[in-house]
C-alpha cells in the first residue's frame, strides 16, 4: 500500500476529529466548592440550585471510583480537568441563531449538522452543545406552538425553574453514582423538553454535543418531561476533536413519562476513540434513566461506536402497571476500546414488560461488556422480559462478555434471556471476496446485518448514518 | 483463456496438487472427475484464492493475466466464480443484499452501468425463477437455514446474476435430487456462450447427460492423470477409478 493511500485511511478513520480555533474562556483546572460557585454564577442561578450542586458535590467527596466495570484505565485526576469553558463570544449571549459567532455555526456545519432553519433536517429540531454551553435551538418557535419547550437546561433553570426545580434528580438522585454526583455538582449544559399532556410532539428533537477545548470535562445534564398521554423522539449524537489525553465526558439523562407517555430516546455515540495504540479518547461515563408511570413506555436505542471506555446503562424503573421498557443496544468497540454497556430493567407495575436487545461487536485488541440487570418486584405480578444478548468476535484478539443478573421475586414474573456469540469467519469473507466484496465491505455488510434488529429502530435518516459510522467504526479491522 | 502450467499447492505441510496442468479456451466445458480427497476443490480454492493455500510452483494466467497475483477479489472482478461445494451462512445479510452488492462492484470493474433496484430486483427475481427458488430465499439471509440442495441452486443464482466468463462448479450436483439436476443443467446450457468457459466438478456422469462437455478430465493423487471427451465419463461410471491406478504405475 503507498504512503498516500495509508495516509488518506488514517484520516478517515475520525472524521469527526478536528479541532476548532475557537476563542474560549475556560476555568483553570481543579475542582472545589468555589469552582461549583463560578459556574453557578456565570449562568446567574438560582440559590436553590447552587445549593444542590454543593450538596452533590460534598456527597461525591465522600464516594469512592466504582470498580466493578470490566474496563481498565488509569485512574482519573479530578484536578487535571477544566469544569468549565465557552466559546469567547458568548460573554455577550446572543439572542438567537443568527446572532451565533458563524465560526461555531460553521464546526456544526462540518460535522453535517446545520443549524440555520432553512438547511436543516426537516422535521428535526436540533439544540447544540459546544463544550459547556448551548448554542442555540433550532425551530423553537414552531414548537413552541405545539406547546412543546425544547430548550437549553440554563435556560430552563431561568424559564421554567418550577419544572426544573420539581423533576431534576428525581430519576437520578444526587449521590446515585459516583459520576451521577459528579454531574450533579458541575453540569454546565444539556438539554431540557417539555411535552404538555396529549401533545405529539411534531417533529424530532435532537441535541448534539461536541468537546472542542482542551483538557475540559464536559458534564451535560439533559431532562425530559412527557406528561400525559404525550409522545416524544429524541436523539442525541455525539463528537469530540482527536486529542492524546483522555478526556471526560460524565452525563445524567433523566426521563419521565407520565401516564400514558411514551419517550423515545435514541443515541448515536462517536466520540473519539483514542488512536489505534489506545491513546487519547473520551471517557464516557453516563448515568440514563427513565421513569415509566401507568402505560407508558420509555425506549432506548443507542449506537455507541466512539470513547475509549464507555460505562453506560441506560435503564428503566417500570413504576407504573402495563408500562414498558426497552434497550436496542449496537455497541461496537475496535482497536484499543472498552466498553461495558447493558441496561437495568426495573419491574415495579403489574404487567409490566420489558424488551432488550443487545448486539456488541469486539474486533482489534477491544474489550466489549454486556452488563444487565432485570429485576422483578414482588409487587410485579405477570412481569415479563425478554433479553436477546449476541456478541460477535472479529479477529482473534477481541473479547466479549455477558453478565446478565436476573432478580425475580414475584413467581408470577416471566423472564426469558437468550445469548449467542458467533464470529466473523474467514469462510464468510472469502465467500464476500469470491463475490468480488473487499473484506472491509464485506465485514461491515455482516456487522450491519448482525445490527439489523436495532438499527430497526432508529429514525430513519439516522439509520442510514448508523450504518455508514459501523463502517468507518471498523476501518483497519480485518487484513 | 485459462492456462494452469505444472500447478503445485500445499495446505499447511501438505502437498495436495502435484504438478497439474490445464487449459480452458473461451466458449469450452471441461468436466473434472476423480475420487475423493484427489484435489478437485482444492484446484477452485487456489484458482479463486483461498486464503491458507500455498502455492509451491508453476503458473496460472487468466486471458493473459497472472492470477497469482491478484487478491481473491480481484480474481472474482476479472469474471472468475467459484460455486462452493458447502457454501456457508451469513446470518442478517440478506441474499439481496449480498447479491446487489457484489453485481455492483462486478459491474462497475467490467465498466458497466450500475443497475438501478428496479431492474436488480426484476432480473434477481427472473434468476430465482430459473433456479427454481421462491422469491421469498432473496429476502432470507444468505444460505441461512437453506437445505442442502436449496444451497446449491443459490450458487446458481449467483452465478446467474454475476454473469461470470470463467464459472467454477464444484459439486453443484451433488445432493440435487433429479429435478433440480435438470434446474442446474439449464442454468448452465442457457448461459453457455463462445465466450464463457465452465468447469464442472463432478461425481456422476449423469449430470454430463444434461450439460455435453467437450473435455472430460481424471484428475488423481493431484494431477490430471487421464483426459478424453465425453465418453471418458460413461467408461468412469463403469469401471470406477481402480483401472487407471494400474495404467498409471
Ligand atoms: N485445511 C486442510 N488441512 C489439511 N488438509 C486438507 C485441508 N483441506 C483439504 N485437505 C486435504 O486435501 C486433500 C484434497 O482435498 P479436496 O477437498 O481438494 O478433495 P476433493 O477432490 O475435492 O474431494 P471430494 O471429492 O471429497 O470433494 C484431501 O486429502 C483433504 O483432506
Ligand atoms: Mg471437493
Amino acid at each position: 500500500m503507498s504512503q498516500e493511500l495509508i495516509d488518506e485511511r488514517i484520516g478517515k478513520e475520525y472524521s469527526a476529529g478536528f479541532v476548532s480555533d475557537i476563542e474560549s474562556d475556560t476555568l483553570p483546572p481543579g475542582l472545589n466548592e468555589d469552582v461549583i460557585r463560578f459556574i453557578s454564577a456565570k449562568k446567574d442561578e438560582p440559590e436553590w440550585l447552587l445549593e444542590w450542586r454543593l450538596e452533590a458535590y460534598r456527597g461525591w467527596l465522600e464516594m469512592a471510583t466504582p470498580h466493578w466495570a470490566h474496563v481498565d484505565h488509569e485512574p482519573i485526576d479530578y484536578n487535571e480537568i477544566s469544569y468549565y469553558s465557552s466559546p469567547k463570544s458568548f460573554e455577550d449571549r446572543p439572542q438567537s441563531l443568527d446572532e451565533v459567532d458563524p465560526q461555531l455555526l460553521e464546526v456544526y456545519e462540518k460535522l453535517g449538522i446545520p443549524l440555520h432553519e432553512q438547511e436543516m433536517l426537516a422535521g428535526v429540531a436540533v439544540d447544540a452543545v459546544f463544550d459547556s454551553v448551548s448554542i442555540g435551538t433550532t425551530f423553537r418557535a414552531k414548537l413552541a406552538e405545539a406547546g412543546v419547550i425544547f430548550c437549553s437546561i440554563s435556560e430552563a433553570v431561568h424559564e421554567y425553574p418550577d419544572l426544573v426545580r420539581k423533576y431534576l434528580g428525581s430519576v437520578v438522585p444526587r449521590r446515585d453514582n459516583y459520576y451521577a454526583a459528579l454531574n450533579s455538582a458541575v453540569f454546565t449544559d444539556g438539554s431540557f423538553v417539555f411535552i404538555p399532556k396529549g401533545v405529539r410532539c411534531p417533529m424530532e428533537l435532537s441535541t448534539y454535543f461536541r468537546i472542542n477545548e482542551a483538557k475540559t470535562g464536559q458534564f451535560e445534564r439533559t431532562l425530559i418531561i412527557a406528561e400525559e398521554g404525550s409522545h416524544v423522539s429524541y436523539l442525541e449524537g455525539c463528537t469530540a476533536p482527536m486529542r492524546d489525553e483522555n478526556q471526560l465526558h460524565a452525563a445524567v439523562v433523566e426521563l419521565v413519562a407520565l401516564d400514558d407517555a411514551q419517550i423515545k430516546y435514541s443515541t448515536v455515540q462517536n466520540w473519539y476513540p483514542g488512536d489505534a495504540n489506545g491513546l487519547g479518547g473520551i471517557y464516557n461515563f453516563v448515568t440514563k434513566r427513565g421513569v415509566a408511570h401507568n402505560r407508558s413506555r420509555i425506549s432506548w436505542t443507542q449506537v455507541e461506536t466512539g470513547s475509549a471506555v464507555t460505562w453506560k446503562y441506560p435503564s428503566c424503573i417500570l413504576r407504573g402497571d402495563d408500562s414498558v421498557g426497552e434497550f436496542y443496544s449496537v455497541a461496537l468497540t475496535n482497536n484499543c476500546q472498552q466498553a461495558d454497556t447493558g441496561t437495568k430493567m426495573i419491574h415495579l407495575g403489574k404487567r409490566s414488560r420489558s424488551t432488550i436487545i443487545s448486539k456488541g461487536i469486539s474486533a482489534g485488541r477491544s474489550s466489549n461488556a454486556y452488563r444487565g440487570l432485570v429485576r422483578m418486584s414482588p409487587r410485579a405480578e405477570g412481569a415479563r422480559n425478554y433479553t436477546q444478548c449476541d456478541s460477535l468476535l472479529i479477529g482473534d484478539r477481541s473479547a466479549a462478555h455477558t453478565f446478565p443478573y436476573i432478580e425475580s421475586r414475584n413467581p408470577s414474573a416471566v423472564v426469558e434471556h437468550e445469548a449467542t456469540t458467533s464470529k466473523v469467519s474467514d469462510d464468510q469473507l472469502y465467500l464476500c471476496q469470491q463475490r468480488g466484496l473487499d473484506a472491509e465491505k464485506a465485514v461491515s455488510m455482516i456487522v450491519n446485518g448482525f445490527c439489523k434488529e436495532v438499527f430497526r429502530e432508529l429514525p430513519m435518516e439516522f439509520a442510514v448514518e448508523a450504518g455508514k459510522l459501523l463502517e468507518v467504526s471498523l476501518e483497519g479491522s480485518v487484513g | 483463456m485459462l492456462v494452469i502450467e505444472n500447478l503445485h499447492a500445499r495446505i499447511g505441510d501438505e502437498d495436495i496438487l502435484k504438478g497439474l496442468s490445464l487449459t480452458v479456451k473461451p466458449g469450452e466445458v471441461h468436466a473434472i472427475m476423480g475420487p475423493n480427497g484427489s484435489g478437485k476443490s482444492t484446484l477452485g480454492h487456489v484458482l479463486s484464492g483461498r486464503p491458507g493455500y500455498e502455492v509451491t510452483a508453476g503458473t496460472i494466467t487468466y486471458n493473459g493475466e497472472d492470477v497469482l497475483a491478484l487478491e481473491t477479489e480481484e480474481r472474482a472482478r476479472q469474471g472468475i466464480f467459484l460455486a462452493f461445494q458447502y457454501p456457508v451462512e451469513i446470518p442478517g445479510v440478506s441474499n439481496m443484499e449480498f447479491l446487489k452488492a457484489s453485481v455492483d462492484i462486478l459491474r462497475e470493474h467490467r465498466g458497466e452501468e450500475a443497475l438501478d433496484a428496479v431492474t436488480f430486483m426484476k432480473r434477481a427475481r427472473e434468476a430465482c425463477t430459473l433456479a427454481n427458488l421462491d422469491h421469498s430465499f432473496l429476502k432470507r439471509g444468505v444460505n441461512e437455514g437453506f437445505s442442502g440442495g436449496e444451497k446449491k441452486r443459490n450458487e446458481l443464482l449467483q452465478m446467474m446474476l454475476l454473469e461470470p466468463s470463467l464459472a467454477i462448479l464444484d459439486e453443484t450436483d451433488s445432493g440435487l435430487d433429479i429435478d433440480a439436476l435438470q434446474v442446474v443443467a439449464e442454468g448452465v446450457n442457457n448461459m453457455r456462450n463462445d465466450t464463457r468457459s465452465f468447469v464442472l466438478v463432478t461425481h456422476y456422469q449423469r449430470l454430463l447427460n444434461f450439460i455435453k462437455p467437450d473435455y472430460v478430465h481424471v484428475l488423481a493423487d493431484g494431477r490430471i492423470v487421464r483426459s478424453g471427451d465425453a465418453s471418458l465419463a460413461l467408461h468412469l461410471e463403469e469401471h470406477g477409478y481402480a483401472w487407471l491406478d494400474d495404467e498409471v504405475a
